[in-house]
């Protein structure tokens, strides 16, 4: 027995997130044999080590991402800041309490009185007295649909954000940089909504009742045919909501003694599916192959704690495109070590699927891998194609044993009709089956634009997270003023974008999201390229301190300065 | 920090460059976010203690100043005159 197996016994799980790493290189005799070796120990001082391609055989085209560290001055202010309003946050909490001021929150009654505190922890104090005072910025009711460009709903606070009121007036023809129409199939006319239009004729809006008793229609069956196929697996399931198909599948596929490997920046809806299912979870650092292996090899190497049985099923779960971070999963090096370690991999492509790869089959088709590769492939609707729901695709005995065991299968009311026509014609559309070059022109549109808004964010000096080829496209913004100021002055201009702090991002590590669509065009762009660089100027947002590269040399300099 | 970039956001006058300013303090400070009240308790407690540093400043260091040079002086400089007087 080596010293970890004994430390475990004595501590159980608690102790193996934080102290694996440093066990498993305390074996020695396992080390040598790593599939991927530190390819070297000197890390250049400013990036964080992922502009390098550890494995540069396995990927087809360069694998560039980026994630600049934070300027220490810029950190050391937003600490301050933070600072300074949790002191304003106590002096508020202080007058609450004695009813100098009114409280306009939920707090504990009279008769609650010495029972335990229920709006006591640091997210309480946050969401009441730093998340209330630039509340305005989220959640704005939308009046149209959410295509390049929306109308919003007018509204006021007259305390401070605490109530809103509507003017009754519209904020028209607001660019949209915030939704997730990578494709731009968020339409209200076109081959789509008809289609859509036909099918409420014909089937109506709603269900009423779940899949394996009296909604299993047609169409649903159509749906789920055409998605195997656009994805190239055996078989495939639909699901109503894209959460559940997360949170409720998980648990169908492992339990008690299994071990989920799941990415510190996974979604939250993957978070709860493998809390739910009761099996053992450990956590691997974002996108590092070193420490996903480390953990691969301490779980067949020492099984499960305790009894040292072997795990029944490894399941690594990864996502596509990271939503907050931008960057991609590296998924050849991550199907390699599944197939040397024999583990499974959940893949789930929210964010990627249409949006990346040549034909818009998501990451699997942008790496080129096939994808019975990957175990069960996970993806929404929601996003690319303009729907709701969410699918897993993989193999026939896979399906098939979903459909019986599934929560989100058996209990839930199956999909609307006009949604499943939706997804049909888009995804025809993307597949060029409906006779037109359509989709191919949106996949185009939408890989020009992401590469024409990154590296002209990139030019401008602002810090931006992820990978070249991502669509979505994260901007540091740091400070927590600026995360209200960046909303307000961005909506000023008439540019909708969403701004993202805590508890969604590490404290410091506050940001602007931009999600590029195929629906922009450029002069849209460009407008909002401009109104940005405006604003991050006044309020000084250009924080990268990376050399620019020659202007003449355009794009390839920039490639090979971030290969180097 | 402040200054480099500045020079891409033309100003027409003073005016509005120290408005700029006030806005940046606004921003890095995280007082843009609070009420008007709470603002100028900040500003009140800032600015009265930077008063206070500048006033005990003025008023303490020549005396320290004077004293240190006197006591350096005593060690290093050379005897002082008196001495000789009570020699003589």
């Amino acid at each position: 027995m080596t010293e970890s197996s004994a430390n475990k016994l004595l501590n159980g799980d608690a102790c193996h997130r934080t102290a694996n790493g440093r066990k498993a290189s305390k074996n020695g005799f396992v080390k040598n044999h790593c599939l991927f070796q530190q390819p070297h120990k000197y890390r250049r001082p400013r990036e964080k080590n992922q502009n390098v391609t550890h494995n540069s055989s396995l990927y087809k085209k360069p694998f560039s991402e980026s994630f600049e560290e934070t300027p220490l001055l810029v950190a050391v202010l937003t600490y301050m800041g933070y600072g300074i309003l949790t002191i304003f946050g106590y002096l508020r909490d202080f007058l609450r309490h004695w009813n100098i001021e009114k409280c306009h929150v939920a707090r504990e009654r009279d008769e609650q009185k010495d029972f335990v505190p229920l709006y006591q922890d640091f997210e309480n104090f946050y969401t009441r007295n730093l998340y209330m005072r630039i509340r305005d910025n989220w959640n704005r009711p939308i009046c149209s649909v959410p295509g390049a460009k929306m109308d919003l709903v007018e509204r006021v606070s007259h305390d401070y954000n605490w109530t809103f009121e509507h003017t009754g007036k519209v904020v028209k023809d607001v660019i949209n940089m915030g939704s997730y129409n990578y494709l731009g199939f968020a339409e209200n006319t076109g081959t789509c909504a008809d289609a859509a239009i036909e099918a409420t004729q014909a089937y109506g809006v709603g269900v009423g009742s779940t899949r394996c008793e009296m909604g299993n229609l047609d169409i649903h069956e159509e749906m789920e045919q055409l998605v195997a196929r656009f994805l190239g697996v055996e078989s495939s399931m639909a699901f109503g909501m894209g959460f559940a198909t997360n949170s409720m599948n998980i648990p169908a596929l492992t339990g008690k003694g299994c071990l989920i490997l799941s990415d510190e920046l996974n979604h939250a809806s993957l978070v709860l599916g493998a809390r739910l299912s009761a099996s053992t979870i450990r956590v691997f650092k974002h996108n590092n192959m070193q420490s996903l292996e480390k953990l691969l090899r301490d779980a067949i190497v020492h099984g499960q704690p305790r009894t040292h049985r072997p795990w029944k099923k490894i399941l690594i779960v990864v996502e596509g495109i990271y939503s907050m971070e931008g960057s991609i999963v590296r998924l050849p090096e991550i199907i390699a070590l599944k197939k040397r370690y024999k583990a499974y991999l959940y893949l789930d492509e929210a964010h990627s699927i249409g949006a990346l790869g040549p034909n818009g089959r998501g990451v699997v088709d942008y790496f080129g891998l096939d994808p019975k590769d990957v175990d069960i492939m996970m993806g929404t609707f929601t996003k690319s194609f303009g729907a709701a729901g969410g699918y897993i695709g993989g193999k026939k005995e896979l399906i098939d044993y979903l459909r019986r065991h599934s929560h989100s299968a058996l209990y839930a009311t199956s999909m609307s009709p006009p949604v499943a026509q939706q997804i049909i014609t888009s995804m025809k559309i993307i597949m060029g089956e409906d006779g037109t070059t359509l989709g191919a022109d949106r996949l185009r549109q939408l890989s020009e634009n992401t590469t024409y808004f990154r590296r002209k964010l990139r030019e401008m000096g602002f810090i931006i997270y992820g990978n070249d080829d991502s669509p979505v496209v994260p901007m540091m913004l740091y400070m927590p003023a600026k995360i209200g100021a960046f909303g307000r002055e961005m909506l000023k201009r008439n540019i909708g974008t969403v701004v993202v702090g805590f508890p969604a991002t590490p404290i410091i590590e506050s940001r602007a999201r931009f999600c590029v669509s195929a629906a922009h065009t450029r002069e849209t762009l460009n407008t909002a390229l401009e109104a940005i660089s405006e604003v991050g100027d006044l309020l000084q947002l250009k924080y990268s301190r990376r050399e620019q590269p020659l202007p003449s040399l355009g794009w390839m300099s920039e490639e090979s300065l971030l290969q180097d | 920090m402040i200054c480099e970039p500045a020079c891409r956001m033309n100003f027409k006058n003073l005016r509005e460059y120290l408005a700029w300013l006030y806005y940046q303090y606004l921003l890095i400070t995280g007082i843009y976010v609070l009420e008007p009240w709470e603002k100028s308790i900040f500003n009140s407690i800032l600015f009265s203690a930077i008063a206070m540093v500048i006033y005990t400043s003025y008023v303490f260091v020549p005396i320290h100043v004077r004293l240190a040079l006197e006591f350096f002086s005593g060690i290093f400089g050379g005897q002082p005159e008196s001495t000789m007087a009570l020699m003589n």
